[in-house]
């Protein structure tokens, strides 16, 4: 069909220059992430922790009654009800969707509180693979939100292949398993093997809420709460779902190509 | 029990009806041209299992509930009935009620070798504890022939899919009987609903289906305010429907080039996954997010959003480009060839199993809840319902792209006809109430029934899902094909594994 050729021919390079270009990530009015301001929250207050869905935030009165805020970011579905419930402008909205972290403790925002820090990650070194990696996919119970931008990652606009990144049929090829959904109870087996299929050096990406803490849906009789625990994790994007920018941002940290821009819960520019 | 005969929902008759009687009222409806919608069951009372019957009499006939209790063995109409049988299935799953003369007996949403102690959706269930499971041989039959093959494709399958292990028998390439083995998804999100208050659990629903996500949260949403007795500012009506719309844009478009990768039309599948993303952006920076989350709740919106000119012109470019690619697609030879004839869905068929949606619009069945059973602002919009007749894989791709150029116009509709005024009004879900909300999602149609305990929470939410409906028919234009088809014809029927394993 040569009118095709000459189609694709006219339509030119739809392809984003992002990230070698700022701004145009696709992602513009997207909202992420609410930001924190625990020194703005009024005394004794707590609404934001029982509007969260997902018990990522918790309040903990302080010495001299001054409450103590702590937010796990690897569970924020990003749905924006502490945002709405926050009567005081401590939790604010804010387009920090890009959230991935190498470690876990990342994800944690804490004033005062010491999380422990599981230790994952550095297991084997990544170089030979940063200008080329093979992922194999395994939905492990997502709500098809994650697969939809994971889908959008081939698309002409973000072209994954232009960072040598390609998705593999077989783990037998595959460098890094990305994971999504809580890990129902029929899935907990074919992922495992899944793995065990996969010839060393080879890596986790827990890629969604689900996949980092079970999200909305972990628990309960036939779901798990995601990753830790199953398989040992790598590579950590919470996000409900992440926006294919911010996947591609977390793989080329993964890659060494970018650095990390999340710490201790918060993104440092 | 009179509690919730109260306060059951306006618009929905509850009929109790005897165990012995179902058999003959389902035939004499079905002879009467009404149609069966699901069943489902709760706990009306600790231990004791109460069932429900959605119907309607005839196209646009009001809905109406029949209730029975099922203390005991209670007989199976699903072969009177096909598509209830499912259900009945699901029901015998999660709440252990037996079905007598049930002509498929085995189990569906959970999996052989799962062993709860009681069923999961007793309130008795321990909180929080994980089904014992084995994984253990789903007990289909063993084959005599020598030469039929038996290929198990899944559930971990090729490229970025949702997870279900399909079960081919095959002799060459002519595929004898196909059984998908879904349910490796099921999460039991409709008891994870249980406990939660109305505006608690609409992102619950946001996360069902995630790419039918609007459309489960605006179903959710109107069956509580139904129970609620509530009514919805004409603002947030109208902003609904256009919302509505840009899901089945995005979720349209993405069809048509998953569709040309299976026919390995590759300009052609980076054209609409291009245009599907183009939708996508639309919709994050009109609403925050990409899927149209967080904006429903019980009572309108949780905030204004405004479709100014801006969403006018990006969407009058769109709609050009979709203009061409479709007219594109529909003059391509090696596109249609893969599609006229593939897939054949009768008519009959359609009927008895239960199709939704554009499957069931392609093979003759005018339905559409938007229409027929009008919510949100449909009843205010003009609306076109493209049917085909052929039933055939190029009638399901020709309803789609009808129904993206009849989504276009109603946004644009939708946009010039917006009022002015508030998005929300507070609605409070009264204690024991039940509702029942419905919506003509992408894929077809969606049915939210809810139950509220003493303290107003929900105590029992079951999700009819076009993909549950959809699933169940696949099959039938598998039998008797050609295994050089099979990506075609799946990708034909555009099915989600998440909405129906739940």
């Amino acid at each position: 069909m040569p009118f095709w050729t000459f189609f694709g021919l006219r339509r030119g390079k739809a392809t984003t220059p992002w990230p070698d270009v700022d701004l145009q990530s696709g992602q513009e009015g997207v909202l992420g992430m609410p930001r924190f301001e625990p020194e703005r929250c009024e005394p004794a207050c707590g609404d934001c922790a029982a509007a969260c869905p997902t018990a990522a935030i918790t309040v903990r009165t302080g010495e001299a009654g001054k409450e103590r805020l702590a937010v796990d970011y690897g569970r924020c579905i990003a749905c924006q009800l502490c945002v709405e419930a926050c009567p005081a402008d401590a939790a604010v909205p804010s387009f920090d969707w890009a959230f991935g972290t190498r470690r876990r403790s990342d994800l944690l925002l804490s004033a005062g509180t010491d999380a422990p820090d599981p230790e994952t990650g550095e297991r084997h070194s990544r170089d030979g693979f940063r200008r080329s990696l093979h992922i194999r996919h395994v939905d492990a119970g997502s709500c098809n939100g994650c697969e939809s931008e994971l889908q959008a990652l081939n698309n002409p606009f973000y072209n994954l292949h232009r960072f040598g990144v390609f998705f593999t049929a077989s783990p037998r090829f595959a460098d890094l398993l990305l994971v999504t959904g809580p890990i129902t109870y029929a899935m907990h087996e074919p992922l495992r093997r899944a793995y065990e299929a996969m010839p060393a050096p080879r890596w986790v990406m827990a890629a969604g809420t689900c996949a980092v803490s079970g999200g909305v849906a972990g628990g309960g009789y036939a779901c798990g709460n995601g990753l830790d625990g199953v398989l040992p994790v790598d590579l950590y994007l919470p996000g409900c779902p992440p926006n294919p920018a911010a996947i591609i941002e977390a793989l080329l940290i993964f890659l060494d190509r970018m650095p990390q821009k999340v710490k201790g819960g918060r993104l440092v520019d | 029990m009179s509690a919730v005969a109260e306060h059951s929902g306006a618009g929905v008759e509850l009929v109790p009806i005897e165990p012995a009687r179902l058999p003959t009222a389902v035939s004499d409806l079905i002879r009467s041209g009404g149609r069966m919608q699901m069943s489902y069951a709760w706990y009306r009372a600790p231990g004791h299992v109460e069932l429900r019957y959605l119907g309607s009499r005839g196209q646009s006939g009001d809905f109406f509930m029949w209730r029975c209790d099922a203390d005991g063995p209670v007989p199976s109409v699903a072969a009177i009935c096909p598509l209830l049988g499912w259900y009945e299935r699901e029901i015998t799953d999660l709440f252990g009620v037996e079905f007598r003369g049930h002509p498929q007996p085995q189990r569906l949403v959970l999996h052989e070798g799962a062993r709860p102690v009681v069923p999961p959706l007793d309130p008795a269930y321990p909180a929080d504890t994980k089904l014992p499971f084995e994984p253990a041989d789903g007990g289909l039959p063993e084959v005599a022939s020598p030469d039929v093959q038996r290929l198990p494709f899944g559930p971990v399958r090729a490229d970025v899919v949702e997870s279900a292990e399909l079960i081919f028998f095959y002799v060459g390439e002519h595929i004898l009987h196909l059984h998908p083995q879904l349910f490796f998804k099921h999460r039991g999100m409709e008891k994870r609903f249980e406990g939660r208050s109305a505006a608690g659990a609409v992102v619950l629903a946001e996360r069902v289906s995630g790419v039918g996500g609007f459309a489960h949260a605006l179903a959710f949403c109107q069956a509580v305010e139904q129970a609620s007795g509530c009514m919805v500012p004409p603002r947030a009506r109208m902003l609904r429907s256009l919302l509505a719309e840009l899901e089945r844009l995005y979720n349209h478009l993405h069809y048509l080039g998953h569709l040309s990768h299976t026919t390995t039309l590759k300009v052609g599948e980076a054209e609409g996954k291009l245009l599907e993303e183009r939708a996508k952006q639309i919709n994050g920076r009109l609403t925050g997010s990409r899927l149209l989350r967080s904006l429903l709740v019980a009572g309108g919106l949780r905030r204004d959003v405004d479709p100014g000119p801006w969403l006018g012109g990006e969407l009058e470019r769109l709609q050009a480009q979709v203009a061409v690619y479709a007219r594109m697609l529909e003059n391509t030879n090696s596109h249609l060839d893969r599609l006229i004839t593939t897939g054949v869905l009768p008519r009959e068929v359609a009927i008895d199993q239960g199709a939704t949606g554009p499957i069931g619009r392609a093979s003759g069945l005018d339905r559409d809840l938007r229409r027929d059973h009008p919510y949100a602002a449909y009843g205010m919009l003009p609306l076109a319902v493209p049917v085909r007749t052929s039933g055939d894989a190029h009638a399901r791709v020709q309803v789609r792209i009808d129904e993206i150029e009849a989504s276009l116009a109603l946004i644009e509709r939708a946009r010039l006809q917006l009022p002015e005024g508030p998005v929300r009004v507070d609605c409070v879900l009264p204690s024991h109430a039940e509702g029942l909300g419905w919506a003509e999602s992408p894929r077809g149609s969606l049915f939210y029934a809810i139950h509220a305990d003493g303290d107003g929470t929900l105590c029992r939410v079951k999700i009819k899902s076009p993909s549950f409906s959809n699933w169940r028919v696949f099959p039938f234009t598998v039998h008797d094909s050609n295994m050089m088809d099979y990506a075609i014809n799946e990708a034909s029927f555009g099915l989600t594994v998440a909405g129906c394993d739940r």
